[in-house]
């Protein structure tokens, strides 16, 4: 039987003290059922509400070392008007970027209703002192970061020092205030279904809004299986202790059919309820164009070449 | 204390999300306004005749014949023909040549004959796409590797084929039913007379023509279709050396009797009332996915279902509470919607006789659930079913009712469970989750079942052998051993058998 996260003397969980049994994951039934939700056909009006809905839902991402100030505006003016020839095409979610470009984001996309996501916590590795962590993530939020998208300590969980990462999500919790903070938890240097899950309800017990399954940086990000293991972990929670915890997969959907089966999975697992932009994510960057194509074939008929859709 | 609602500016939540309707074109499927029987590789006229349905729609597909003991006798005699003249001494690798050809030709047309499966037995198409076709398939490619290597299956038994093979086979899994029989018998260089269910003939009468794309030798495959006493004309014909057959216990003890003393050899394949078994440690998850594959698949249609779920009693709730919460995302309706989880049941009279069991169930005191879904007006239909407080007496938790109804009882120790699976005059599958290696082994050395799996359920594999203990039947189908009932072995002559 996996062992219970040890939890810091005194510390009260979120709501009632009440969490669902870590439990294991079979991995072969995981990827099958995963598989067989794929196999959804979604189509006309149904294919155009996934559609829009995953615009809405996408968090525009840019995390690279060559980012500038105005990389950055580009990405926020795509993020608010995604498609300029068609103004029905909502707004994203956010834009995602690194801390040093959270002041031009904000600065851009202020008054739109698009968020101003950062990353922190020594963003992809994870791999620095606590406190210089705390100090970024209270400084991208007095930046005007509406959310923090953390990184666990993975040396530390794989370790088996479970308190550890428990308690420095509990303190970049504290340190983030009103921001809406996203757990990393990298799940592709995991290795295994138990321990995403088992880190999935270590992260929303220390307070998560969000888990998100990958920092982009790494091949093998999100994938179906790994997203429904997530899924299935918040549906625990909430039927648990009636807390609603966001998903967020980041890390290769760039198609829009990608998207549609993310959807319909995450429809068929947690219910109508999740499909909202307050509760589900994705985090990409190309991913955008190829859903604002895929609609502006189902209004017109006809696909168009890439050259009619913006490249920010 | 976080503050774990949000408040402010919160999007806005759609009230649902119905899928447009995504039905598999039917325009592939080319049907015949009457069939009769396909006889020594041509189509006989039928004397009588009777029309197959769609179970969906309740719509009217094809007449088809009512075989007659005169065209049975004919059937017969064109497979013993056919058998004598010179399918027994075709080359073992010219006979493999026949099988991977049929497979071949299942494969690309493997769309045109699951629409026409999902059509005329009422099972979703992505079942009939997914599972059915490849796994005919597959078979018909497994036995053509046999065909050939007889020997080396029987070393030092100098394997022989019988003679005329007649099947007789259900309308749950029609064409892979057929291929389970057909496969083997011909691998092992017998001739055939197959009768398809009464309920299912269609896609065994176009397997007639996947029959002369392949250019098997006339007579080498005979089908015939028609009801009950069809097929008791094929059990009494003087000229079937075996008869293969795949049903209900009640039918398949009629058939031993009247095969007692004819020296006919016999393999049953009959009905189950399999315990799937879910430990306190298992994916949970995964479990209520097994759950809902064992019994929901197919409609519950299925002798190896796992009709009984046994939950160890620390786990009862959370298992309940999650396998209600699954079942209200089943789709059930038109059988060809690819979206379709679950679809018609087979049969008015199947679907009464759902009924009544479910009826027996309430009333024997067990408490019902069914899935909250919107069955649609023509056709016959059941909604996903679940009995909890289900005693081991009541004949809910007795009786196979082949349809999309689960009894859960519990149990409280690893022996209690052997104990209650067991405890059932059938033997032919069970489940078994647990994340626990070494209980999986000790659980499967005293399970008595035909197969065990293990965090898993209704998988198959032709090299799988496949068949029952006590009134499930006997004799394997799959794998090596579903070629011995379709041989003589030195062994069995010397022993008079």
């Amino acid at each position: 039987m996996a062992q219970a996260p040890v939890l810091p003397r005194g510390f009260e969980l979120p709501l009632e003290p009440r969490l669902p049994r870590i439990g294991s994951v079979d991995a072969v039934a995981l990827e099958e059922r995963a598989a067989s939700l794929a196999k959804r056909s979604i189509k006309r009006d149904s294919k155009v509400f996934a559609l829009e809905l995953a615009v809405r839902m996408i968090d525009l991402t840019t995390l690279e070392g060559q980012d500038t100030p105005g990389k950055v505006a580009a990405l926020a003016s795509k993020a608010i008007r995604p498609d300029p020839a068609n103004a029905d095409i909502p707004s994203v979610a956010a834009v995602c970027v690194y801390p040093n470009l959270v002041p031009t984001a904000v600065a851009r996309v202020q008054g739109s209703g698009v968020k101003v996501a950062s990353v922190a916590t020594a963003f992809p590795s994870g791999q620095s002192p606590l406190e210089s962590k705390l100090d970024e993530v209270r400084w991208v939020v007095e930046q005007g970061a509406d959310e923090v998208d953390m990184v666990i300590d993975r040396g530390a969980f794989l370790s088996g020092r479970y308190a550890k990462v428990y308690d420095e999500i509990v303190r970049v919790k504290e340190a983030a205030g009103d921001a809406h903070l996203k757990v990393i938890l990298e799940v592709s240097e995991l290795g295994t279904y138990d321990n995403v899950r088992r880190a999935s309800l270590l992260a929303m017990a220390a307070g998560a809004d969000f888990i998100k399954t990958s920092t982009g940086k790494l091949p093998g990000a999100a994938t179906l299986p790994v997203t429904l293991c997530m899924l299935e972990a918040i549906r625990d929670v909430y039927e648990e202790t009636g807390r609603k915890v966001g998903m967020k997969p980041a890390g290769g959907i760039r198609q829009a059919k990608q998207s549609v089966q993310y959807l319909v999975q995450l429809h068929e697992t947690l219910g109508v309820e999740w499909l909202t932009p307050d509760l589900y994510r994705i985090g990409a960057s190309s991913l955008l164009n190829d859903v604002l194509m895929q609609l502006r074939k189902e209004r017109t008929g006809a696909y168009q070449s890439g050259d009619y859709f913006t490249l920010d | 204390m976080t503050d774990l609602e949000h408040t402010s500016d919160s999007a806005l939540v759609p009230k649902d999300w119905t899928y447009a309707p995504a039905p598999e074109a039917r325009d592939i499927v080319t049907l015949a306004e009457r069939y009769g029987h396909f006889v020594g590789g041509e189509w006989i006229d039928a004397a009588e005749t009777y029309t197959t349905i769609s179970p969906a729609t309740e719509e009217p597909l094809a007449e088809v014949g009512q075989a007659t003991p005169a065209e049975v006798e004919q059937a017969v005699t064109a497979a013993r023909a056919a058998f004598d003249d010179g399918w027994s001494s075709v080359s073992p690798s010219e006979r493999a040549k026949y099988l991977f050809r049929i497979a071949r030709v299942l494969q690309e047309r493997a769309r045109e004959f699951a629409v026409l499966e999902s059509l005329n037995g009422g099972k979703p198409i992505k079942e009939s796409r997914d599972v059915d076709l490849p796994l005919a398939a597959a078979h018909f490619f497994y036995y053509a590797g046999w065909a050939d290597k007889l020997e080396y299956a029987f070393p030092n038994q100098r394997p022989r084929p019988i003679g005329v093979a007649g099947q007789i086979i259900p309308w749950n899994f029609p064409l892979l039913m057929l291929a389970w029989k057909i496969a083997p018998a011909l691998a092992a260089g017998n001739t055939v007379v197959l009768k398809p269910a009464e309920t299912t003939p269609l896609t065994a009468l176009l397997f007639c023509d996947v029959l002369r794309q392949a250019e098997l030798p006339p007579g080498v495959v005979n089908i015939v279709t028609g009801d009950g006493s069809t097929g008791a004309a094929i059990v009494t014909a003087g000229g079937v050396d075996k008869i293969a057959f795949t049903g209900s216990t009640e039918v398949g003890k009629a058939i031993q009797r009247e095969l007692a003393g004819t020296g006919k050899k016999l393999t049953l394949e009959l009905g189950g009332k399999a315990a799937n078994i879910i430990f306190d440690d298992a994916a949970l998850d995964q479990a209520v996915e097994g759950i809902v594959n064992g019994i929901y698949f197919n409609q519950g249609h299925v002798c190896c279902a796992g009709s009984r779920l046994l939950v160890q009693e620390s786990i009862y709730e959370p298992v309940v509470d999650k396998l209600k919460r699954r079942l209200a995302t089943l789709r059930v309706g038109d059988p060809l919607d690819k979206n379709s989880d679950v679809g018609a049941i087979n049969s008015k009279q199947q679907l009464e006789k759902i009924r009544e069991l479910v009826a027996a169930g309430e009333e024997e005191g067990a408490e019902i659930y069914q899935a909250p879904c919107r069955l649609p007006e023509k056709g016959y239909w059941f909604a996903p079913t679940v009995f909890t407080n289900v005693a081991q007496s009541y004949r809910i938790a007795q009786e196979e009712i082949f349809g999309p109804v689960l009894s859960i009882l519990t149990f409280r120790t690893p022996d209690e469970a052997v104990e209650k699976a067991n405890n059932t005059p059938y033997g032919l599958s069970a489940g078994v989750w647990t994340e626990k290696g070494s209980r999986i082994l000790w659980m499967a050395e005293r399970l008595r079942a035909g197969v065990v799996w293990a965090n898993t359920y209704n998988r198959f594999d032709p090299s799988s052998p496949f068949g029952g203990y006590k009134e499930s039947g006997f004799g394997r189908e799959g794998g090596r051993h579903g070629l011995e009932p379709y041989l003589q072995l030195d062994e069995s002559e010397a022993f008079g058998g």
